[in-house]
């Protein structure tokens, strides 16, 4: 059950090999997807362009819950493609996970805590650099001493947890339904038969409720990202 | 037993794989610019033509039932003017035939009453014709009879006043 991450250095930087590989398949899953569903467009809409048009329509709702779509239509883009990015790697890591000796090959991109730091991180930086380019410079210092000067360390340190918790969060879930999995998986595998019947229900249970922390975990990544860049960007705020 | 490997401190790498948050930065920012260009551009835009497109499809509903009711209105107006017009030609008519009516009795009661007259006027012509006629015979029937009896010519001239006056009397004895 142990594992260990396959690990190579290049330039000075340090490589997962298996990070990129799932990262990798999440974006070509998520591109097939959308291209394969947007071939053919029509004004009156069949089948997958129904769906996609759907998820367009969602993550506008949630922009539109933030801030107002003049400002906001330019996140529209960001924000259905993090959800789908999301979601399909959330995805990725339910139905199996890949050890070649030892080394965990396979599992959901959002189950490292780089990867979704990562996210976080570009997340906070779009907001900031959205800020200071949408408000102007005076607006963004603005933001940190209003309404009073003192809450300054505050906000400083409301960025910092907003981040870490936004990238934590997701990463929590996800790996913790992985560890589930796993720890199912070896019960399945041990006893013997009589652990794969053990196993066998409650595998089922917490795959089809892993399907629905990771819709759910998508759609709050999406949500918060929209709340933090509107804090940046509105008038009101 | 499977509870081992959650035994912390087993990383064999300590430190952040900096590779790895580049990697994660590029699949996204080029999957969300590779999006951008082949599906939700797209997507985007057929979306906007169909709002245009919906947009356009009410505004002409709404247009072509403005003029149906312009029309609608237009037509029950004319509707009104043509049975109001059609009442009026009735009552004219009407009216007429009624004038034409009293001309036409009046004209044929004028003409009974005419002729009438000129039947009475014809009548007493013929009558005092017919009188002078009868007159006239018996004047000279008397005269020839006369003029048998006596056998002797009477002067016809020479007696004839005396007889037509004898004749008068008689008529007016009958």
């Amino acid at each position: 059950m142990q594992h260990e991450n396959p690990h190579f250095e290049l330039w000075g930087l340090g490589f997962n090999p298996a990070n990129i590989l799932v990262l990798l398949v999440t974006a070509v899953i998520v591109f097939l997807i959308a291209f394969i569903s947007t071939r053919n467009l029509k004004l009156k809409p069949t089948g997958m362009q129904n769906f996609m048009e759907w998820i367009m329509d969602f993550v506008k709702n949630i922009v539109n819950s933030n801030m107002d779509w003049k400002t906001g239509g330019r996140f529209h883009v960001l924000g259905i493609t993090l959800i789908m990015f999301i979601f399909v790697a959330n995805m990725l890591g339910l139905p199996f996970s890949v050890q070649v000796n030892g080394e965990l090959w396979w599992k959901s991109p959002t189950a490292d805590p780089t990867i979704t730091m990562t996210l976080a991180v570009m997340i906070l930086v779009l907001s900031n650099y959205y800020g200071v380019k949408l408000r102007g410079m005076n607006h963004y210092i603005g933001t940190f001493t209003k309404p009073m000067l003192f809450l300054f360390p505050l906000k400083i340190i409301e960025e910092f947890a907003n981040t870490l918790t936004l990238g934590l969060r997701l990463y929590g879930n996800i790996y913790a339904g992985e560890i589930l999995l796993g720890l199912l998986a070896g019960l399945g595998t041990s006893w013997h038969f009589m652990g794969f019947f053990a196993a066998a229900v409650p595998t089922l249970v917490w795959q089809g409720f892993s399907i629905f922390i990771g819709s759910i975990q998508a759609f709050i990544f999406v949500m918060l990202t929209m709340v933090y860049i509107s804090h940046k960007v509105s008038e009101d705020h | 037993m499977f509870l081992d490997y959650l035994s912390l401190g087993e990383a064999a790498h300590v430190g952040v794989n900096w590779g790895d948050i580049l990697v994660t930065l590029i699949v996204f920012i080029v999957l969300m610019l590779l999006l951008k260009k082949f599906a939700w551009g797209p997507l985007m835009g057929i979306m906007q033509q169909r709002e245009e497109q919906v947009a356009g499809d009410l505004d002409a509903a709404e247009k072509s039932r403005q003029e149906t009711k312009q029309l609608l209105e237009e037509q029950r107006s004319l509707l009104k003017e043509a049975r109001v017009e059609a009442q009026a030609i009735v009552e004219n008519a009407k009216k007429q035939a009624d004038l034409q009516k009293e001309e036409i009795v009046s004209a044929a009661r004028n003409e009974a009453v005419r002729l009438q007259e000129s039947a009475k006027r014809d009548i007493e012509t013929e009558k005092e014709k017919a009188i002078a006629a009868v007159r006239e015979e018996v004047v000279s029937l008397s005269v020839l009879a006369a003029s048998k009896v006596l056998n002797k010519e009477v002067s016809e001239e020479d007696n004839r006043s005396l007889i037509e006056e004898t004749i008068a009397k008689a008529g007016e004895n009958r």
